[in-house]
C-alpha cells in the first residue's frame, strides 16, 4: 500500500475551500540539547476531528503545549486561520480561538461546577470592576446572560444537575466531561483534548464519544485529541497523527494507520503479532 | 423540587441585611453615648474595627488569591503615617477624614503596585520572604527618616504626634461594612472568580484565557488599599505613630488572625479577628495566663480544625432565611398530605 507523503495534508472533504483552522509548518522544540519534537507538519480542517496518537515519551503533550503556547517552539511556525501566533501568550491563544484540557484533570476543585464553568466564560463578559462592586445593571446583565450560558452547555453533557457541587467531589468520568465543558465556555474554534477518555470505562468512552461528536456538530469547530484508546480513536477520528520520538511516522485515515507496518513497529516491535 | 425552592429576591435581601446593620449600629451608638460601654471597652471595639478591615483584605491575599504575603503591617504603616501627615497639614474639617483614609489607602495601594509587580512572580514561601522584607524596609525607613524634603513629616523613632483623633465608632463602623461590602461582591463577579481560579489552579486559569499576572497584582493591590484605610484609621485613634508598632509581629498577629478565622472565609476573618482583639483584653485578670491562653486556643484551633475555624465556609443570611421558609413550606405541605 502506497504511504501518504508525511508533509501533505489531510483535509476532510467538506473543510477543503475554507482555511484551514490550524497549519503546523516544520514545527519543533528543543530542550537543551534534546529534541522534544522535530518536522511537525498538520494541517486541521474546520471542522475536523483529528487524532494524534503515539507511544509513551512520543511529544505528544509537547506539541499540545506548543499549540498552547506553554512552551515556544524553537523552529517552526504555527497558524490559526491563517495567523501566526507565534508571539502571543497562552492567554492570547486562548482569546484567538484554542481551548485545552489536560492529561492530568486540572479543575478549580474547591469551587462549584458552575463556578468552573463561569471561569470559562470570564472573557465572554465584560463588565468592569466598578459595576461588579457597585452591582451595576451591567453586572447584572452579564452575570445572567454567562449563568444562563454555562447551565446550557451543562446540560449538552446532562451535567446540569451538579452545578451546584463541589468540581473535586465529582466522580472521575464527569471531572473529565466538565473539563470540556469548561473549555468550551472559552469558545473555541479548535478544541484540544489530552486523553478524554484516561480512567474510563467501556460505556463511558463510547458516550463520550457521541459527546464528541455533539460538541463537533453543535459547535462547527475542529476537535484534536490525543488519546491511547484506539476503539474511541478509530471510532471518530477523520484523520490521525502518528508520533513517535518527537517525529511524525505515519499519516493518514484510520483505516490506513492501523495497517500502516511503520506504526505497527513503533507501537508493538519488528516481526510482532499484528492484534487487530 | 428545585423549581420549588423559594428564593428571596435580591432587593429585599439588601434590605433586610441594610435594616440589620442599621440597628447593630444604632444600638451599640446608645450605648456608648450612655456610657453603658466604658471607654476602655469603646477602645477595644474600635481596635476590633481596625483589626477587622486588617484581617478581611489581608484574607483576599492570602484566603483567596492563595499567596502568602508577610508585609501587611507595612502597608497598614504606609497608609497610617500618609493620612497621618495629611489631616495634620490641613486641619480637621467634614471632608478631610474620609479623604485622608482614601489617602492613606491609595499611598499603599501605590506601594503594593510597586511591590506586588515583581513580588508575585515569586511564590509561596519566596514571596512570604520579599514582603516580609518590605515590610521590615518600611519599618526601618521610618524609623530613621524624620523628615522628608527637609519637611519635618515623620518623626522617627520620636513618634509622630498630635494627630487628631478623628476616628469613633461610627466611621470606623462604615469603614468596616465598606471594606467587607467590597470585598464580596468582588469576589462575587468575574474579576472575583477570575483571582479564585488562581489559587485554585494557575496553569488552568491561564489555559481558560485569564490574565493572571492583571489579577494576582489587582488582588495584591486591593488588598493593600484596605490596609492603608485601616492603617488610617488606627492613626486616628491612637494619635500617634510609632514605627516599632508596625513590625513583624504584627503582620504575623493578622495572619493568624486569618488563618484561624479560615483561609477564604471572610466570617471567619471577621469572627477570629474580633475574639482575637478582645480576648487579651477578657483575659487581663489573669495577667501573664493570658498569653498561654491566647496561644492554647491557636494550638487547639490547629489540631481540631486545621482549616480555621470556618474553613471557606461564607456566611449569607439570606441563604438561612431561605431555608427556613423553604423547611417551613415543606413541612406544610406534609401536614397538608397527611390532613388528607
Amino acid at each position: 500500500m502506497a504511504r501518504r507523503d508525511l508533509r501533505a495534508p489531510l483535509i476532510p472533504e467538506r473543510d477543503r475551500d475554507k482555511t484551514p483552522i490550524l497549519e503546523c509548518i516544520d514545527l519543533g522544540i528543543d530542550f537543551g540539547g534534546l529534541t522534544a519534537v522535530e518536522d511537525f507538519n498538520m494541517t486541521l480542517g474546520r471542522t475536523e476531528i483529528a487524532g494524534l496518537i503515539g507511544p509513551n515519551g512520543a511529544g505528544k503533550t509537547t506539541v499540545f503545549n506548543l499549540l498552547t503556547r506553554v512552551y515556544k517552539p524553537t523552529r517552526g511556525k504555527i497558524l490559526l486561520e491563517g495567523r501566526d501566533i507565534a508571539h502571543m501568550n497562552t492567554i492570547q491563544v486562548n482569546k484567538a480561538g484554542i481551548a485545552r484540557t489536560f492529561q492530568n484533570i486540572r479543575l478549580f476543585s474547591d469551587l462549584t461546577v458552575l463556578e468552573n464553568v463561569l471561569i470559562g466564560l470570564h472573557n465572554e463578559m465584560n463588565y468592569n470592576l466598578l459595576s461588579a462592586v457597585l452591582r451595576l445593571p451591567h453586572y447584572w446583565k452579564d452575570e445572567k446572560i454567562a449563568r444562563n450560558r454555562a447551565l446550557e452547555l451543562l446540560s449538552l453533557f446532562g451535567m446540569e444537575n451538579m452545578a451546584e457541587q463541589k468540581a473535586g467531589s465529582l466522580p472521575y468520568g464527569a471531572q473529565r466531561r466538565l473539563e470540556i465543558v469548561r473549555a468550551l465556555a472559552t469558545n473555541p474554534s479548535l478544541l484540544l483534548l489530552d486523553e478524554p477518555a484516561a480512567g474510563m470505562n467501556p460505556s463511558e468512552t463510547a458516550e463520550l464519544m457521541e459527546n464528541i461528536r455533539k460538541v463537533r456538530d453543535t459547535f462547527q469547530i475542529a476537535i484534536l485529541l490525543i488519546e491511547h484508546d484506539m476503539n474511541l480513536v478509530m471510532g471518530i477520528c477523520e484523520g490521525i497523527v502518528v508520533l513517535n520520538y518527537g517525529k511524525i511516522i505515519a499519516k493518514g485515515t484510520p483505516e490506513e494507520v492501523r495497517n500502516d507496518p511503520v506504526v505497527i513497529e513503533a507501537y508493538l516491535g519488528k516481526k510482532g503479532e499484528v492484534p487487530c | 423540587m428545585k423549581d420549588n425552592y423559594k428564593r428571596i429576591p435580591m432587593p429585599v435581601r439588601y434590605a433586610i441585611n441594610f435594616v440589620l446593620l442599621l440597628a447593630f449600629l444604632l444600638i451599640v451608638n446608645e450605648l456608648i453615648n450612655n456610657k453603658t460601654i466604658s471607654l476602655s471597652y469603646y477602645y477595644v471595639i474600635l481596635s476590633i474595627g481596625v483589626n477587622i478591615i486588617l484581617a478581611v483584605s489581608l484574607n483576599l491575599a492570602t484566603g483567596y488569591l492563595g499567596q502568602l504575603p508577610l508585609g501587611h503591617a507595612g502597608f497598614m504603616a504606609v497608609g497610617a503615617y500618609a493620612s497621618a501627615i495629611l489631616i495634620k497639614n490641613i486641619g480637621v474639617t467634614w471632608y478631610t477624614v474620609p479623604l485622608g483614609m482614601i489617602f492613606g489607602g491609595l499611598v499603599a495601594a501605590i506601594f503594593g503596585i510597586i511591590i506586588g509587580i515583581p513580588a508575585l512572580r515569586l511564590k509561596g514561601d519566596y514571596l512570604a520572604i520579599i514582603t516580609l522584607g518590605f515590610g521590615e524596609i518600611i519599618r526601618v525607613v521610618l524609623l530613621n527618616i524624620d523628615s522628608v524634603l527637609g519637611f519635618k513629616l515623620t518623626y522617627g523613632a520620636a513618634s509622630l504626634k498630635n494627630i487628631p483623633k478623628t476616628t469613633n465608632f461610627l466611621n470606623t463602623y462604615i469603614v468596616v461594612i465598606i471594606t467587607c461590602f467590597v470585598i464580596h461582591t468582588m469576589m462575587k463577579s468575574r474579576h472575583g472568580r477570575a483571582i479564585l481560579s488562581i489559587r485554585e489552579n494557575e496553569i488552568a486559569a491561564e489555559a481558560c484565557g485569564i490574565k493572571t499576572t492583571y489579577y494576582k497584582t489587582l488582588g495584591f493591590v486591593v488588598s493593600a488599599f484596605f490596609a492603608g484605610v485601616a492603617g488610617s484609621l488606627y492613626a486616628g485613634y491612637l494619635g500617634l505613630l510609632n514605627p516599632s508598632s508596625f513590625g513583624f509581629m504584627k503582620s504575623i498577629e493578622i495572619l493568624v488572625m486569618v488563618v484561624l478565622g479560615g483561609m477564604g472565609s471572610m466570617v471567619g476573618s471577621v469572627i477570629s479577628a474580633t475574639v482575637l482583639t478582645a480576648l487579651p483584653e477578657a483575659l487581663r485578670a489573669f495577667q501573664n495566663y493570658r498569653i498561654v491562653a491566647y496561644s492554647l486556643l491557636l494550638i487547639i484551633v490547629m489540631i481540631f480544625k486545621p482549616s480555621g475555624l470556618m474553613g471557606r465556609y461564607d456566611f449569607s443570611l439570606s441563604r438561612i432565611l431561605e431555608k427556613l421558609l423553604n423547611l417551613k413550606s415543606s413541612a406544610g405541605k406534609k401536614s397538608d398530605e397527611r390532613g388528607s
